[in-house]
């Protein structure tokens, strides 16, 4: 027995909205899907009429629907937008330069400027290098930390008066639950905001449309709409923190959908109590990028890196800044604790 | 007496790297005396087609959360659960994995941290 559509009622439904139990058919699936977005964007009123927007596109799901739902409502309610793809090659071998072709073909199928850069022209080193020297253990520190500064730099480069990127509500509320179980408060309070303000010289805003969008929903969209998207893994992806609160979140999804909504509610409305210490944000003294100590965590992951001490930038290393900075030699037992590279 | 059926079993987004790395396989499962359901076929999945990590797909008698599942291009969970189905051969099941680190990456003898 075919479910039918709760909204048209004549046509076959195909899913089951995670957020309002509704069954949908494909059309008006897509064009819940896209009111929605258009509500968040309008509400949080994300974008001005004449930007131009770069859309962090990596050629996954979440980016490539984000493009595409973008661009239709970019027309289908002239904002009046100039929309451009943003990608970073990481530079690893079998994965990101499998996804770039992806990224390329949606370049042409949505008949948008493309800009690519690359971890080995801003830094002089590919995640396959850094990967050789560091190990499997905290790449992820490093790519996540480069990949952050890369796409500010590309936006420039291009004059991007914002980003957009394809985080969806079930990033949002992981983010969220890592935080709790960090202990990390600044950026408990920071990372439900669905826009960055800028932040000072070079940081360039960022908005989040998908914000309220549920994965298994982005997911379907592709799916239904056969968009063109690129699924592997990355080959280094061993984020281990993160993969346990996404198992638990689904877990917590497969009993209660709202689970994912409700994380994200509760994070937005926690108030931090007065006195609680927050780093002050100022700037790199080398490179000017936004940073609460004296040299940003690029900078310092960098220096590691140039210096055959990876282990420079994992962890809490302040005291050293002003030596990195005068670029003065460490002492031998400095070094002896940065160097060790654990498997 | 339930006949054979054949089935196209589709699995992506991650979940086919549980199965050789292989998307698309046509398979036809057996008659049997009750009529075949999505209980009884991922049983059957897993002792005749699941290369490694059974976890990774299947948790108590369903699949893991985060995969989801598709029967001819409708979201299984429109279906009410236990339902059994009179197939045709164009019976279609797509699964898609959406859990990000499922610990399978293409080296798996590589153990990630997450000690899969």
């Amino acid at each position: 027995m075919p479910v039918f559509c709760s909204s048209c009622e004549n046509k076959r439904a195909v899913l089951k909205r995670p957020k309002t139990a509704h069954s949908l058919c494909k059309e008006c699936f897509f064009w819940a899907f896209e009111e929605e977005v258009h509500h968040t964007i309008i509400t949080a009123r994300l974008f001005n009429r004449g930007e131009t927007v770069g859309i962090g596109a990596s050629g996954g799901k979440d980016s490539t629907v984000l493009a595409h739902v973008m661009k239709v409502l970019n027309e289908r309610f002239d904002y009046g937008l100039k929309l451009l793809l943003l990608s970073v090659d990481e530079g690893i071998t079998g994965y990101r330069d499998d996804s770039l072709e992806t990224v390329k073909r949606n370049q042409q199928q949505y008949d948008l400027p493309l800009k690519i850069v690359s971890y080995e022209e801003l830094y002089g080193w590919t995640m396959d290098a850094i990967v050789k020297q560091v190990g499997l253990k905290n790449n992820c520190t490093f790519c996540g930390v480069f990949r952050r500064q890369a796409l500010d730099r590309g936006a420039m480069m291009l004059k991007v008066d914002k980003i957009c990127t394809g985080h969806n509500a079930d990033d949002i509320a992981e983010t969220v639950l890592m935080n709790v179980l960090r202990g990390d408060i600044a950026r408990l309070r920071r990372c439900t905001a669905i826009s960055t303000a800028s932040e000072g010289e070079g940081v360039i805003p960022r908005c989040k449309p998908l914000k309220y969008a549920y994965e298994k929903e982005i997911v379907l969209y592709a799916y239904f709409k056969k968009l063109d998207y690129f699924s592997t893994e990355c080959i280094y992806s061993p984020n281990a923190y993160r993969g346990h609160a996404r198992a638990f979140l689904k877990d917590l999804e497969a009993v209660r959908p709202s689970s994912i909504m409700d994380v994200i509610h509760s994070g937005e409305n926690l108030s931090v109590r007065e006195g609680v210490r927050m780093p002050v944000q100022g700037t790199c003294s080398r490179c000017g990028y936004i940073s609460s100590q004296a040299l940003c965590k690029a900078c310092v992951l960098l220096e590691g890196l140039n210096r055959g001490l990876p282990r420079l930038g994992i962890g809490k290393h302040h005291r050293l800044h002003g030596k990195i900075l005068a670029q003065q030699p460490l002492t031998e037992r400095e070094e002896r604790k940065l160097r060790a590279v654990d498997f | 007496m339930a006949a054979p059926i054949a089935l196209h079993l589709e699995f992506g987004g991650g979940a086919e790297l549980l199965f050789d790395g292989v998307k698309d396989h046509h398979v036809t499962l057996p008659s049997q005396s009750e009529p075949w359901d999505m209980k009884q076929l991922l049983v059957w999945i897993q002792r005749n087609m699941l290369k490694e990590r059974p976890e990774l797909f299947v948790q108590g008698d369903t699949v893991r959360p985060g995969i989801l599942v598709l029967i001819n291009d409708a979201d299984w969970e429109l279906m009410v659960s236990g339902v059994s189905w009179s197939t045709s051969f164009r019976t279609k099941i797509m699964w898609s994995s959406s859990l990000l680190c499922m610990g399978v990456n293409r080296r798996p003898h590589k153990k990630t941290e997450c000690g899969h």
